[in-house]
C-alpha cells in the first residue's frame, strides 16, 4: 500500500506492506532508539509521538501513520542529551535498555503537564517499566529535569 | 499475533458493514487486543475516518463515538465532571498513557472483556450502545448479549440527577484488575461489579438505609470466579469493601 509520513520532519512516500506495525517500519528506516520489549503492549519501550501524542509503535498499525508526522528520539537528540544528562547524574539507570521509551514519555510529559505533582509524575510514566530499578532515581532525575526547564533551563 | 493483508479505511459505515459480514474480516479499534489474535485476516477494517471519535455533550446526554481513545475519555472535562472523576478513575491504571493514547472506547465495550474496567463504569451510568444495524441498546443487556458481526458507533449516556464512584482493586499497579466496582446513586442505586473475572454486571434497587447490610447482600447477589488473581472467596471480600468504601464517598 501507498503511504506517505513525515518521520522526525522528513517527508517520506513508500510503498508498504499494510500489517508491518509502526515499530518494525520506523527501525527500517533507521530510527534504531525505537525498541520492542514486549509483544503484549506492556512495556513502553517502543514509545513514539504520534502527532506529538505519545503511543505505543508496537501496538499502532502503520497505515494508521499515513499523512500523519512521527517524532522518535532520532529527531530530539539535544533534548534527549540533557534530559540523558540529569538520569545519569542520579545514576538511574543500570543496563538502560528502557531508556528510549523513558525518554520519549518524559520529553512528551514536560509538553502536556504544566507543573506535574509526584503523583502526576508517577502516572503519566507508570507505563514505561524498569526492570533494573526501583524507579526513585528515574523520579530524582525527572524532577531536576524539570525544575532546570521551569527555570528557562 | 494478527497478520492481514489489506488495511481498508471505508469511506461509510455501509462500507464498514457489509465488509465485516466476512469472518476473514475484522474491525480494528486501537489494536491493543486485537493484535494478540494468532488470527489470519484478509483485511482490517478501521473506521478512523467516520467522525467516530470525539465526546459530544448534549443538554441530556453525552455521544461518545467508537474510536475515542481512553485517554480522551480520562481528560475530558465534560463528562469527568458528570460523572464526578470516575471516568478518569476507571481508565487511568490501564496500562499507561501511550497506550490508553491507543485504545478505543468501541473496541472496549464491544470486547466485553472480563477483565473491563470500562465496561463497568458505563454500567452503572445510564448507558445505551448504538450499533449500527441493531440500534440502539441498553448497556446493561448488550454486556449479555454473544458477539456478533455489527459495528459499535457510539456509547450515549443519558443525563440524570446522579453521582457516580469508581473503584477497583489490583495487585501490582497496571495489571488488569482483581476486581472493579462503579456505583451510581440517584433517584434509585446501581451497583455495577467486573472482572468477577467474567462480564460485569450491574443490580438496580432502592436506595438503602443500612449500608452495611446492603454492601453485603449486593457483594453476595453477584457470582465470582478464580484465576490466577484472586479466589472467587477473595472477590466477593473485595467487592463488599469497594462497595462499601463507594458508598461511604457517595452518602
Ligand atoms: C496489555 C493489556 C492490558 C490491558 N489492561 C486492561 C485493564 O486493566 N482494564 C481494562 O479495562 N482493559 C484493559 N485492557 C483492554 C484495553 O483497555 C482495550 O479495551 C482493548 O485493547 C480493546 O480496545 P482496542 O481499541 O484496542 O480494540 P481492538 O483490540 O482493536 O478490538 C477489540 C475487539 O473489538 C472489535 N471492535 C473494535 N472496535 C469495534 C467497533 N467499533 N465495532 C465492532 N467491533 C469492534 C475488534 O474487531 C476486536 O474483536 C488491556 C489490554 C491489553 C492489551
Ligand atoms: S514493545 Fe512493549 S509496549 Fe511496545
Ligand atoms: S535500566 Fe535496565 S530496564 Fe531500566
Amino acid at each position: 500500500m501507498e503511504i506517505k509520513l513525515w518521520i522526525n520532519g522528513k517527508l517520506i512516500n513508500d510503498d508498504v506492506s499494510p500489517d508491518t506495525p509502526l515499530l518494525e517500519y520506523l527501525r527500517s528506516k533507521g530510527c534504531y532508539s525505537v525498541k520492542r520489549g514486549c509483544e503484549t503492549s506492556n512495556c513502553g519501550l517502543c514509545t513514539v509521538w504520534l502527532e506529538d501524542k505519545p503511543t505505543l509503535s508496537c501496538t499502532v498499525p502503520l497505515m494508521r501513520a499515513n499523512n500523519k508526522h512521527i517524532t522518535t528520539l532520532e529527531g530530539l537528540k539535544s533534548d534527549a542529551e540533557e534530559l540523558g544528562g540529569f538520569l545519569a547524574d542520579e545514576g538511574a539507570d543500570q543496563c538502560g535498555f528502557c531508556n528510549p521509551g523513558f525518554l520519549m514519555n518524559v520529553l512528551a510529559m514536560a509538553k502536556e503537564l504544566e507543573d506535574p505533582t509526584e503523583d502526576e509524575i508517577n502516572e503519566y510514566l507508570t507505563g514505561n517499566l524498569c526492570r533494573c530499578t526501583g524507579y526513585t532515581g528515574q523520579l530524582r532525575a525527572v524532577k531536576k529535569y524539570l525544575e532546570h526547564k521551569r527555570k528557562g533551563g | 499475533m494478527l497478520r492481514f493483508k489489506n488495511h481498508i479505511f471505508p469511506g461509510s459505515l455501509e462500507e464498514a458493514y457489509e465488509l465485516n459480514q466476512k469472518r476473514s474480516n475484522k474491525i480494528v479499534g486501537g489494536n491493543g487486543w486485537l493484535r494478540l489474535g494468532s488470527k489470519q485476516c484478509v483485511s482490517i477494517i478501521d473506521l478512523s475516518n467516520l467522525g467516530l471519535d470525539g465526546i459530544e455533550e448534549k443538554d441530556d446526554e453525552f455521544i461518545i463515538g467508537a474510536m475515542t481513545t481512553l485517554r480522551e475519555l480520562e481528560l475530558n472535562k465534560g463528562f469527568n465532571e458528570y460523572t464526578g472523576g470516575a471516568a478518569k478513575e476507571a481508565v487511568r491504571h490501564i496500562v499507561g498513557v501511550q497506550f490508553r493514547n491507543c485504545v478505543t472506547l468501541g473496541g472496549s465495550i464491544y470486547g466485553r472483556f472480563g477483565f473491563s474496567d470500562v465496561l463497568t463504569l458505563f454500567l452503572a451510568l445510564d448507558s445505551y450502545v448504538e450499533m449500527y444495524k441493531g440500534g440502539v441498546i441498553p448497556i446493561s443487556e448488550f454486556a449479555k448479549m454473544k458477539y456478533d458481526n455489527d459495528i459499535l458507533v457510539n456509547i450515549r449516556v443519558k443525563k440524570a440527577d446522579i453521582k457516580t464512584v469508581y473503584t477497583s482493586f489490583r495487585n501490582q499497579s497496571t495489571d488488569f484488575p482483581v476486581l472493579t466496582c462503579a456505583i451510581s446513586l440517584g433517584s434509585n442505586i446501581k451497583t455495577a461489579i467486573g472482572a468477577r473475572p467474567a462480564r460485569a454486571d450491574v443490580v438496580e434497587g432502592e436506595i438503602p438505609k443500612d449500608m452495611e447490610k446492603y454492601a453485603i447482600e449486593t457483594a453476595k447477589s453477584f457470582t465470582y470466579g478464580s484465576n490466577i488473581r484472586g479466589s472467587a472467596e477473595y472477590r466477593e471480600q473485595i467487592a463488599y469493601v469497594l462497595i462499601k468504601r463507594s458508598l461511604s464517598k457517595l452518602i
